[in-house]
């Protein structure tokens, strides 16, 4: 089925390629970094037309991932949403445990490519840098993954992964020491090490092309689902479910159904402690527009323009701002973004646990409340695609304090 | 799109009379609000004092991609004690009444939220000359060149080692006073030599048809100041006057900015 696919979107295609998606996105850069930004698209523009990189890229989704990943339908979780029909799709199953190494494969044969030795890459949850760590292993090249101070301690599981694939992990202790502040320093590393290094842009954001090239990547996600849905159930699901952080494993589910106008795509936002209270990360319910990391798209930021501080339990949603093509989204009223907080997140992580037998990421636990609010809504008559992006193996020591099976010492790594 | 013509502009002006004195133009930075707004104020009068022709006053910002960890710090400790974008533009007033021509460095998110043209306007009523913008490149600048042009702003716009024939054209068109040099591939702070490719990117900038073309980045003694002075018009120095504040306070800047001044004569 795969063979069939053909994943990249055409360059004359109708939906936005960027730089603009509506009046988000662009490139708001250093100087220093437009050469290697031009070449990247070049690059990339180039090698979607190029069957000797198709074929590779491809191959390497097939028998390194493991795609497609699968279609599960969850019927004793779809008892708890109302009735609705649920089906999952399992990202968590690629090797790795998400989404995040269709991009970091794609991306690591583009910097092949352009002959770069080294990649770098920002890491929230840590999935991302798991994924451009594997990648860098598998091709040969040198790797410095940059992950917040605080996410380097809630998730040491990645870290002593990517320590294990052989990459350097560097805290990184400015600011909010998160995500963002990761986001800062993998971008100084480029400045000065642009000649020999890529940047693996993580998510949909940052300056052009990244949000492109990003989504491309992952585009298969979508593609494959809705053709699975289509074989499993004769019709479009009545809506596509996925959490938004940056936004790259929601426009990866997406991006194939927008055409469809008969398919709801809602988003859903970390909202921490609650979407009234300073501790979230619900950027488009409650950000403001502004430029952050290269682009243009809505952020969380006070009246001057500084970035606020973005919470939540998942690491991997902890960010201030978001990709531009969710921004367009948003505008346009062709995605719905909804606030699901911690508590409601954590909830839907121990239903899928107990009634599927399946341990999601805390990220994808988002999607998941989502989906239970959403099938209330719409009843038994409903069938719902969750993007289920990663697995959870990596949240066992947050989860386990969070319900109180392990005190709150365990699992420190000193 | 206004020229690269610089007669008339307030930058081009201060660049063409050190020519004339066969010398380079100092050009000294400090963010606004270290270590208070207040004790920040008093270091910027004591850069003036100390002969500096040009003063860029930094804004702090949560996000600063292009600088170095000695400006961070900085900037982290001005944040937390509630610098406001609206400091910048006393600071840049206590700039000109100290007798230099002053100009903003600011992240272009800050300048973005406080409105491009009613940003201009204000800095312009404080006797500001221009702004350089780190992270906003001339194909994002349209609203920029506008309220620039209205307001009789410069335009400071940056070039790099890795700027192409073509980008350079591109950045010393929309430039107007003159553009900033990062003489290395990397972000703000103290460094042993200044690469030798600062001399050539400066060549290849005049070539592009930048009329004034000033070196930062990584300048911190005297020494290096002169040596880039040979090759252009002013010389860039930030990290080392924060470091002077921290050490000996506004007495320390002074002393350090009649350091630079003697070295863009040497």
């Amino acid at each position: 089925m795969i063979e069939q696919i053909e994943q990249f979107s055409r360059p004359d295609a109708e939906l936005p390629q960027g730089p603009r998606f509506g009046d988000f996105g662009g490139r708001f850069i250093p100087e220093a970094l437009v050469p290697a930004c031009e070449e990247i698209e070049e690059a990339f523009a180039k090698a979607v037309l190029d069957d000797d990189f198709r074929a590779e890229y491809r191959g390497l989704l097939a028998e390194y991932v493991g795609r497609p990943s699968l279609l599960t339908e969850a019927p004793r979780f779809s008892q708890h949403a109302g009735g609705a029909r649920i089906l999952l799709k399992r990202e968590d199953l690629n090797h790795t445990g998400s989404h995040k190494i269709n991009n970091a494969l794609g991306q690591g044969l583009l910097a092949r490519r352009l002959g770069k030795t080294r990649l770098i890459a920002e890491t929230g949850a840590g999935q991302h840098g798991v994924a451009t760590a594997t990648a860098a292993a598998l091709l040969g090249l040198e790797c410095r993954i940059y992950m917040g101070a605080v996410d380097v301690e809630r998730q040491a599981l990645n870290v002593a992964r990517m320590r294990l694939l052989g990459a350097e992990v560097t805290a990184v202790e400015a600011g909010s020491r998160t995500l963002k502040d990761a986001i800062n320093e993998t971008f100084r590393d480029w400045v000065a090490s642009v000649e020999s290094t890529h940047y693996v842009f993580g998510t949909v954001a940052g300056p052009h092309p990244f949000p492109l090239l990003v989504r491309e990547f992952q585009r298969i996600i979508g593609l494959e689902a809705r053709g699975q849905a289509l074989e499993l159930t004769g019709v479009l699901p009545d809506a596509v479910v996925a959490c938004v952080g940056g936004g790259s494993n929601a426009i990866g589910v997406f991006h194939a159904f927008i055409p469809d106008a008969s398919v709801r795509l809602i988003g859903c936002e970390a909202a921490g402690d609650g979407i009234d209270t300073p501790r979230h990360a619900a950027t488009l319910t409650r950000g403001t527009v502004g430029v952050l990391h290269g682009a243009k798209s809505y952020q969380l930021q006070d009246e001057d323009g500084q970035t606020l501080e973005s919470h939540s339990i998942s690491a991997g949603l902890d960010y201030s701002g978001v990709g531009p093509e969710h921004a367009w989204l948003h505008e346009t009223g062709r995605g719905e973004y909804r606030p699901v907080t911690d508590a409601q997140a954590m909830d839907a992580f121990r239903l899928l646990c107990r009634t599927e037998g399946i341990i999601p990421a805390i990220e994808s636990s988002h999607a998941l409340a989502g989906a239970l609010e959403l099938g209330r809504e719409l009843g038994p008559d409903a069938t719902i695609l969750v993007n289920l992006s990663g697995r959870g193996d990596k949240d066992v020591t947050t989860a386990g304090r969070w319900f109180g099976y392990l005190d709150e010492t365990a699992g420190d790594v000193e | 799109m206004s020229t690269a013509t610089n007669t008339g502009s307030g930058t081009g002006g201060v660049l063409a009379a050190a020519a004339e004195e066969d010398r380079a133009a100092f050009i000294g930075y400090l963010p606004v609000g270290y270590p208070d707004v207040p004790g920040s104020l008093d270091a910027v009068r004591a850069l003036a004092d100390g002969g500096a022709d040009i003063i860029e006053i930094g804004m702090p910002y949560t996000d600063p991609g292009m600088d170095g960890p000695v400006i961070e710090a900085a900037t982290v400790q001005a944040l937390s004690r509630g610098v406001r974008v609206r400091d910048v533009f006393t600071a840049i007033e206590a700039a000109a009444d100290a007798g230099a021509t002053p100009v903003v460095m600011s992240y272009w998110n800050l300048i973005l939220q406080y409105g491009v043209d009613a940003y201009a306007r204000d800095l312009a009523a404080a006797g500001g000359a221009g702004i350089v913008t780190p992270d906003l490149i001339p194909d994002e600048a349209d609203e920029w060149i506008a309220a620039s042009d209205a307001h009789g702003l410069d335009r400071i716009f940056l070039v790099a080692p890795s700027s192409s024939p073509d980008r350079l054209a591109t950045v010393a068109a929309a430039s107007r006073g003159f553009v900033y040099a990062a003489s290395t591939m990397g972000v703000t702070g103290t460094r042993e030599e200044v690469g030798s490719r600062a001399e050539d990117l400066v060549a290849n900038t005049r070539a592009a048809g930048a009329e004034h073309v000033c070196v930062g980045l990584g300048v911190s003694t005297r020494q290096q100041a002169a040596e880039v002075a040979r090759f252009a018009d002013g010389v860039i120095v930030g990290s080392a006057l924060v470091r002077a504040l921290d050490d000996d306070g506004p007495a320390g800047v002074g002393r350090v900015a009649r350091e630079f001044v003697e070295g863009v004569r040497d």
